[in-house]
């Protein structure tokens, strides 16, 4: 079968996609605005529930690319989109190449809430408030420090920012900061043996494989405490401490506390790249932004456009399994689609 | 059927619930359909001004007027200061003040 | 003596209208309470009496504010109101020039073109004739704007015109056949017997070609008078209560009694002498983006008047004050608004006894900044101001840092006017007792009240005013960036307190401020409301994203605001400019 696909963003999604198809024999174009593939995966440093690390899984993604039906374009863009006479797309990237394909696979992936835009958890104006991306960066430099680099005594993970949130227009549950918090309060503990970590819910969504038993180690082994409540506002002091304020609603009282670090568990959004992939392509988004398949059970992969496929969070937010999972089925669907339609 | 055991659940420790009145449950909810999505996260509460200097806890408030508990509400409402702190808190976009307003004479009957 | 039996239904019907309209008012001012009475004697023969027919001609006449909407509009409604009024006025000189006695009757000066003798010339005969048909011909012209408004009411720069009643629809009609009517009648009369001016003579020979003149000039002439009678009779019963009601509601005002906080017979005079012109329809964000048509002044005081349910309306209203601005007859309708919002206070010493006292301040401090609830939310806002007082070495307390007390004006906006005056006597122990000079406030909600309610002996200002005046003393230096900005003026800011300027002055200085459409008391509304308690925080963000949108419009590099409440309503969407406070930008640039 002598067929090509483009894909669109080379992260987790992406690249499985890719050598799902070259080993079926089709040929793959894959782009990716970064100089690097791996997209958002490149910002963790170990990954639940298994605590791997997730270099191993980059390395692994990373050698399915040397495919020799995979030819990967690095640093490059899409700017001019056509549709072929048999159905197929033309697509001309920046750096002046011209790709054509008999499928278009839409990976474009998510990205993390701008924390900056929850004002009154002071992200980007008090010093000691970072995001979970920021804390991944932490682990992978095997440092945890405060602004005035010393070891913090409390640390407090906040979730559901900009997840869930009404006053966000966020409306959507990004369904992995849950078990995140989990992993990286445990993996606070292992580098702070003796400091106070905290994690602020509204409620705990374990729905993954190994995720709850994951909650109760970190609750009995770690020694992770978890409050119910929901953080309002937070401020500085003069020492540059960050003073959360919650109610700890299962006792019922409004709660003060002192943090030496505030993590803001940050929530996933469509990608701005999914956002104008979808507008130039005519793709009809969810409400909640992300790019909306023909049917959530039997059609995930499929869009209303013929023959533009879409694969992993750029339709709605998922763990790292199911982006891998997301892909094949997308690999499938094309491979199906291009056997059953464009007989030559 | 004989209490057997010589005790029983101690009737003003529970709700109630068959006997209770839920007419400004009813009410509210039709009138605030936005307090239906309430999930009791305590956003409201952590911010409220009168809820960091007294046991006014507003979260607490509508959930006991949900569940007929009205007695208490009542007597707990009149110290909101309707500033809207809370409503610019509320992750579930329920209309505070509104419910505020509207509990103001869903439980003004003395009889409740 | 001229008479005929066809000037009766006109005679009547004025004297009936005469009668009620002087029975109504007296009835109203007597219930006037004793003050607003003493009010009005004090000031009845003093200057404020030539202001106030001043204003009566410029706004019940030529209607000069209606231009500021559309000048079409206000040539339609000057055609109307001024038209008419000069008809009387040169009628009544015409015919006193003819027959110089004062005691003629009324109807001899309307009908004066019935009763004028044919051909009989008089000292400036042809003249009066030239400006009687002139100043129809305006009123006619008028009239035809006035049916291309119902059209086409864009034309006249109206999006949307008032949806009237049947009965108002009716008198409209009435009103609409007075003046052809008129026409008709004097042109059959200079059709037979010559005397009319150039239009009415032209017409009438024109007509009289086709149509048996002599016999439609005498039933003409019945019809005007009983349309003109009619017109008179239904006009209490109408929206045209305003034409004499806006004349004592413009004295009232200008003799000094004001709106108060219920609903009282000065509030009477405003319900009727509102025109149901419409003007408020097209201003109303809750009617333009939510598509909610039934809240706007028009309808909610036509609602009142009429003893239709309004308790809806009540509370569905933004308080932005862009109808108020924009009325042409200047009611106070946000305050007749509140008087609707019924006072539920219903507290006991024990309500707030939660409150602290407050421990008077030993040290003395010169400035007390206070953040507001809102401000809380909003550390940016409030970091920027303390760096800026630090910055230009003010000597000052935060005196809500810990968090505050609410300033009571939400409260007040519920309409719990008793809750809210304890909350701000609470407030005002505090900021006495802060031992301050003076009150600064980022929050122009908090402002207006300071300003308005707690009768402060110290001044309050807002921040926007306070960094003008830092700016101005040199006392803080800030670089002017190269941003291109764009101000959204905050409704209780500009237009609930009148600060234009500061703001302005500011961001003058620290970035290159962009004019727009929406400048000064044209602003939005964010949406964020505290005074409407009604939408649903869904439209709340709607309003937030067309307001956002709007202003975007003119590609700004940042979008300003200088409230706390607006910026967060605003950052509920995703911009693709950032949203700042004005603190915020002069901090950066300092």
């Amino acid at each position: 079968m002598d067929k090509s696909v483009i894909i669109i963003g080379a992260g987790a999604a992406g690249c499985e996609a890719a050598y799902r198809l070259a080993e079926a024999g089709i040929t793959v174009e894959l782009v990716e605005k970064e100089n690097e593939t791996g997209g958002n995966l490149n910002n963790w440093h170990q990954l639940f529930p298994d605590r791997k690390q997730a270099e191993e899984l980059r390395r692994t993604l990373r050698e399915h690319l040397s495919h020799p039906a995979i030819r990967v374009h690095r640093g490059v863009m899409p700017v001019r989109w056509e549709r072929t006479e048999n159905g197929g797309f033309r697509v001309e990237v920046n750096d002046g190449a011209l790709l054509e394909s008999d499928a278009l696979l839409v990976a474009t992936g998510f990205q993390t809430f701008d924390a900056r835009r929850k004002e009154e958890y002071g992200y980007g104006i008090y010093e000691n408030v970072v995001t979970s991306v920021e804390l991944e960066n932490f682990f992978a430099n095997r440092r945890i420090a405060t602004s005035a680099g010393v070891a913090p005594k409390r640390i407090g993970l906040i979730q559901c920012v900009g997840s869930r949130d009404e006053k966000t227009c966020n409306f959507h549950c990004s369904k992995v900061c849950c078990i995140t918090a989990v992993k990286q309060a445990i993996e606070l503990r292992e580098m702070l043996p003796d400091a106070e970590i905290l994690c602020f819910y509204m409620d705990m969504r374990m729905f993954g494989p190994g995720y709850e038993e994951m909650y109760r180690e970190a609750q009995e082994k770690y020694r992770i405490k978890f409050v119910r409540g929901r953080l309002s506002e937070a401020s500085e002091n003069r020492e540059k401490q960050v003073i959360v304020k919650c109610e700890d609603t299962l006792v019922g009282k409004p709660l003060r506390m002192t943090l030496d670090l505030m993590v803001l568990m940050v929530g996933m959004e469509a990608s701005e790249s999914s956002r104008s992939i979808a507008r130039t392509l005519g793709l009809e988004l969810a409400p909640n932004l992300f790019i909306k398949t023909c049917d959530p059970h039997y059609a995930a992969n499929r869009t209303a456009v013929e023959g533009v496929f879409v694969a992993g969070c750029c339709t709605m937010p998922m763990n790292l399994t199911e982006t891998l999972h997301d892909a094949r089925s997308a690999a499938m669907e094309i491979r199906n689609y291009l056997a059953l339609n464009h007989k030559p | 059927m004989n209490n057997i055991w010589g005790f029983s659940i101690s009737g003003a420790r529970v709700i109630d619930y068959d006997r209770n009145d839920h007419r400004p449950a009813e009410g509210l909810s039709a009138e605030v359909p936005s307090s239906r999505l309430c999930i009791g996260c305590g956003g409201c509460t952590a911010t409220c001004t009168a809820g960091a200097m007294t046991d006014f806890n507003i979260r607490k408030l509508q959930m006991l007027v949900k569940r007929g508990e009205n007695k208490e509400a009542r007597e707990q409402l009149h110290r909101c200061m309707l500033c809207g702190k809370c409503l610019l808190v509320c992750p579930r976009g329920v209309d505070t003040r509104r419910m505020i307003l509207a509990l103001y004479r869903l439980t003004a009957q003395p009889s409740l | 003596m001229y008479y005929d039996p066809f000037v009766l239904p006109f005679t009547l019907g004025m004297s009936a209208l005469l009668i009620y309209l002087a029975v109504t008012y007296i009835r109203w001012i007597r219930s006037f309470p004793p003050r607003d009475r003493r009010t009005i004697r004090k000031n009845i023969l003093s200057r404020k009496t030539l202001k106030a027919g001043k204003e009566i001609f410029m706004e019940c006449l030529v209607h000069h504010k209606i231009f500021r909407t559309h000048p079409f509009l206000g040539y339609m409604h000057m055609c109307f109101g001024l038209g008419w009024f000069l008809l009387i006025v040169i009628g009544k000189i015409e015919s006193v020039t003819y027959h110089p006695s004062w005691t003629n009757p009324p109807y001899y000066a309307i009908f004066f073109r019935f009763f004028h003798p044919a051909g009989a010339d008089f000292p400036g005969s042809r003249v009066f004739a030239f400006l009687m048909d002139l100043v129809l011909l305006t009123i006619l012209s008028g009239l035809l704007l006035a049916w291309l408004k119902r059209l086409y009411s864009r034309l006249l720069g109206m999006r949307r015109t008032t949806n009237h009643r049947p009965f108002d629809r009716l008198i409209l009609t009435t009103l609409w056949l007075i003046f052809p009517l008129r026409f008709l009648a004097e042109s059959f009369t200079a059709a037979l017997r010559g005397g009319g001016g150039f239009l009415t003579q032209s017409a009438g020979e024109l007509l009289s070609r086709f149509l048996p003149v002599d016999q439609l000039f005498y039933p003409a002439w019945w019809a005007y008078s009983s349309t003109l009678g009619l017109f008179f009779v239904l006009l209490p019963f109408s929206r045209y209560m305003h034409i004499p009601t806006e004349m004592v509601y413009i004295l009232l005002k200008n003799w000094g009694i004001r709106q108060g906080d219920t609903f009282n017979a000065f509030s009477r005079f405003q319900l009727y002498a509102c025109s149901r012109c419409g003007i408020c329809l097209d201003r109303c964000q809750l009617g333009s983006v939510l598509n909610i048509r039934d809240t706007q002044p028009v309808y909610f005081l036509r609602k009142i008047r009429h003893g239709q349910d309004h308790s809806t309306a009540d509370n569905n209203c933004l308080l932005c004050g862009r109808c108020e601005e924009a009325c042409p007859v200047d009611l106070r309708l946000n305050a007749l608004r509140l008087t609707q919002r019924p006072d539920r206070s219903h507290i006991t010493k024990e309500t707030y006894a939660y409150i602290p006292t407050p421990v008077p301040s030993l040290s003395r401090t010169r400035v007390a900044y206070f953040a507001g609830c809102m401000g809380q939310l909003t550390p940016g806002v409030t970091r920027s101001m303390c760096a800026l007082f630090d910055k230009a070495g003010i000597d000052y307390t935060f005196i809500d840092e810990q968090g505050g007390i609410c300033c009571g004006r939400p409260m007040l906006l519920s309409g719990n006017r008793g809750t809210a005056s304890v909350l701000m006597a609470k407030n005002k122990a505090a900021i006495q007792a802060s031992g301050a000079e003076l009150l600064v406030t980022s929050c122009p909600i908090c402002y207006k009240t300071f300003k308005e309610n707690y009768g402060l002996d110290i001044p309050v200002l807002h921040h926007s005013e306070y960094i003008s005046r830092l700016i101005e003393a040199r006392l803080l230096q800030p670089r002017r960036s190269d941003l291109k900005t764009v101000f959204h003026s905050p409704c209780e800011l500009g237009r609930g307190s009148g600060v234009y300027a500061a703001p302005k002055a500011v961001l003058h200085a620290v970035s290159h401020l962009q004019d727009t459409a929406l400048d000064d008391h044209r602003s939005l509304c964010c949406g964020g409301s505290l005074a409407n308690t009604v939408i649903t925080p869904e439209q709340r963000t709607a309003l937030a994203k067309n307001t956002l949108d709007t202003y975007l419009a003119y590609r700004p590099d940042l979008l300003v605001t200088a409230c706390p409440l607006c910026k967060k309503t605003f950052g509920k969407n995703d911009t693709p400019v950032p949203v700042k406070d004005l603190a915020e930008i002069v901090a950066e640039n300092c």
